[in-house]
């Protein structure tokens, strides 16, 4: 592979041994490049317990004013423990594949994927209470 | 002025690394090594070095320690043996990647199973592709010579790699020889005070991170620095000998030549068993045979058009092996001479004989059994046997 310009300097002009001089660079690394599944917020659905703001093991879930913002998606790996985590009725945080991440009706997909998540738990709930009942 | 002394090659090492006086040493015992460390721990406690001994629980936690401390600026140095430097290997490519120029002395010992604690070069050839630069001695001599220069040729700015600097187990760490120990201002002033050319651990106003990831994007070029590093160690290594010499009379270079100039049948052989086989070539020589000698020093990086260029005239050349590489066709240095000669217009005849694996004695009558073989093949031009065992009972 030869040195491109602008791009990532040749074995001469690197640090020897891989060592990193600048402190604090894993800010500048794109980490994001790395998920398969991406989170998805739907807004209306959450409930601010910012309990995905505690769970995220790489900080990408940022906040303002102490409320809920915006992923941070190019540190965010996609490990989907905000999802999992989120304890809204209706979830509040979906995955969906990275493929159709930035599709522009990602947003709709996604309340459809989270009402369908709610009423298959609801049926599911409903149908373990028969069976007791019975 | 330098002093006479008698001194077992462990000793002998232990007062080189008093007069170096390094930063932190990691102690985990293993014979035949022990006795270094054990020397090295009561100039420790008479208060004859300033070093900061760690001792460890295994050989992969002194290697680490070495790694941490040398990472974190300091001159480091060990000493280890056979299963010790195998319990070292992952933490040798460590140290070698992070461009840490570490100092171990290896004592050379068979690698288990069976065990067997006696001078063979099983431990060091394991480790020849670790990224060390291997230094290898025939004498105490030459071991303490090889530990004074290690420093300087690892933390060469240029090379910034690890040395390995080899002797065998018990022939030469444990026997008594005399030997000229140099005075300790001279060492002190040869070997020089330690910087680091690069940011070190303990640096804080200049903070780096050593051994990160470094994935597909990055890490080829991270080899291949040390590639290039550790082919540039060739000429410091002439180039710290030379200046050696100055200081000693005992001038190094990448391997010695004995009667070899217009040797027709020749021997390569390391180590102690050098000097044993060089009885052999002065008997020959009287007897009229054009025998001759190359014993390796520089193992590690490999300074195959060298090798070449002394050994091209020769009719017939046998390799000896203390360590056999299993399944290969031949032992470890007879590939690297075989792959050296192969561009020789005329190339020689090459054969290897693996001897002395765990101690077993080499005689003066199996090397003269060797050179009547060379003669033999010399005359007939023809190879029948490439490899085999010697000193061993059908």
């Amino acid at each position: 592979m030869s040195k491109q310009k602008g791009g990532p300097k040749g074995w001469k002009d690197l640090p020897i041994g891989g060592m990193i001089t600048e402190a604090g660079n894993a800010a500048t690394y794109n980490t994001g490049a790395w998920r398969s599944e991406k989170p998805i917020w739907i807004e209306e659905n959450c409930i601010q317990c910012l309990f995905c703001w505690i769970y995220c093991p790489d900080s990408s879930v940022t906040t303002k004013d102490g409320k809920r913002a915006a992923f941070d998606y190019m540190h965010c790996k996609g490990c989907g423990v905000c999802a999992m985590e989120c304890p809204s009725k209706v979830k509040a945080i979906v995955m969906v594949p990275e493929a159709d991440g930035s599709a522009p009706d990602i947003l709709d997909r996604a309340k459809a994927i989270a009402k369908k998540m709610a009423d298959e738990k609801a049926a599911e709930k409903a149908a373990g209470k028969e069976a007791k009942d019975a | 002025m330098p002093k006479k002394v008698a001194m077992t090659g462990n000793v002998a090492v232990a007062n080189a690394m008093r007069q170096i006086n390094p930063d932190v040493c990691a102690a985990y015992p293993i014979t035949p090594s022990t006795e270094i460390m054990q020397q090295f721990s009561s100039f420790v406690a008479d208060g004859l070095v300033n070093t900061n001994l760690v001792t460890v629980e295994s050989e992969h936690s002194a290697m680490s320690a070495c790694i941490g401390a040398c990472a974190a600026g300091g001159r480091v140095m060990n000493a280890t043996s056979a299963n010790g430097l195998a319990l070292m290997w992952e933490m040798l490519y460590i140290a070698s990647g992070n461009r840490l120029p570490i100092v171990l002395s290896c004592v050379n010992r068979a690698l288990s199973a069976p065990i067997n604690i006696h001078g063979d070069h099983s431990d060091s050839m394991g480790a020849r592709d670790s990224g060390w630069i291997q230094l290898y001695a025939e004498n105490a001599q030459e071991a303490y010579d090889n530990t004074v220069q290690a420093p300087k040729i690892g933390e060469h700015p240029d090379v910034r790699l690890p040395v390995m600097s080899c002797m065998d187990g018990f022939i030469i760490s444990h026997s008594i020889e005399n030997m000229e120990l140099l005075d300790d201002e001279q060492v002190k002033k040869f070997v020089g005070a330690y910087k680091s050319p690069v940011p070190v651990l303990l640096d804080t106003d200049h903070p780096v991170t050593v051994g990160p990831l470094d994935l597909q994007d990055y890490y080829m070029e991270h080899k291949k620095q040390q590639h290039e590093a550790i082919k540039k160690a060739k000429n410091v290594v002439i180039e710290v000998g030379k200046e050696f010499g100055k200081l000693s009379g005992r001038t190094y270079g990448l391997f010695e030549n004995y009667k070899l100039k217009d040797a027709e049948v020749a021997l390569v052989v390391l180590n102690s068993a050098a000097g044993t086989a060089k009885v052999i070539v002065d008997e020959l020589r009287k007897k009229g045979v054009k025998a001759g000698l190359l014993k390796p020093r520089l193992f590690r990086p490999f300074p195959y058009l060298e090798v070449a260029s002394a050994l091209k005239n020769c009719s017939a050349i046998c390799v000896m092996d203390r360590c056999d590489s299993f399944g290969a066709a031949g032992g470890p240095l007879f590939s690297e001479f075989r792959s050296a000669l192969y561009d020789v217009p005329e190339r020689p005849m090459m054969i290897n004989k693996i001897y002395g694996l765990g101690g077993r004695d080499l005689g003066l009558d199996d090397i003269r059994k060797v050179f009547r073989e060379l003669v033999t093949l010399a005359e007939s031009g023809k190879v029948t046997k490439l490899y085999e065992y010697i000193t061993v009972r059908e």
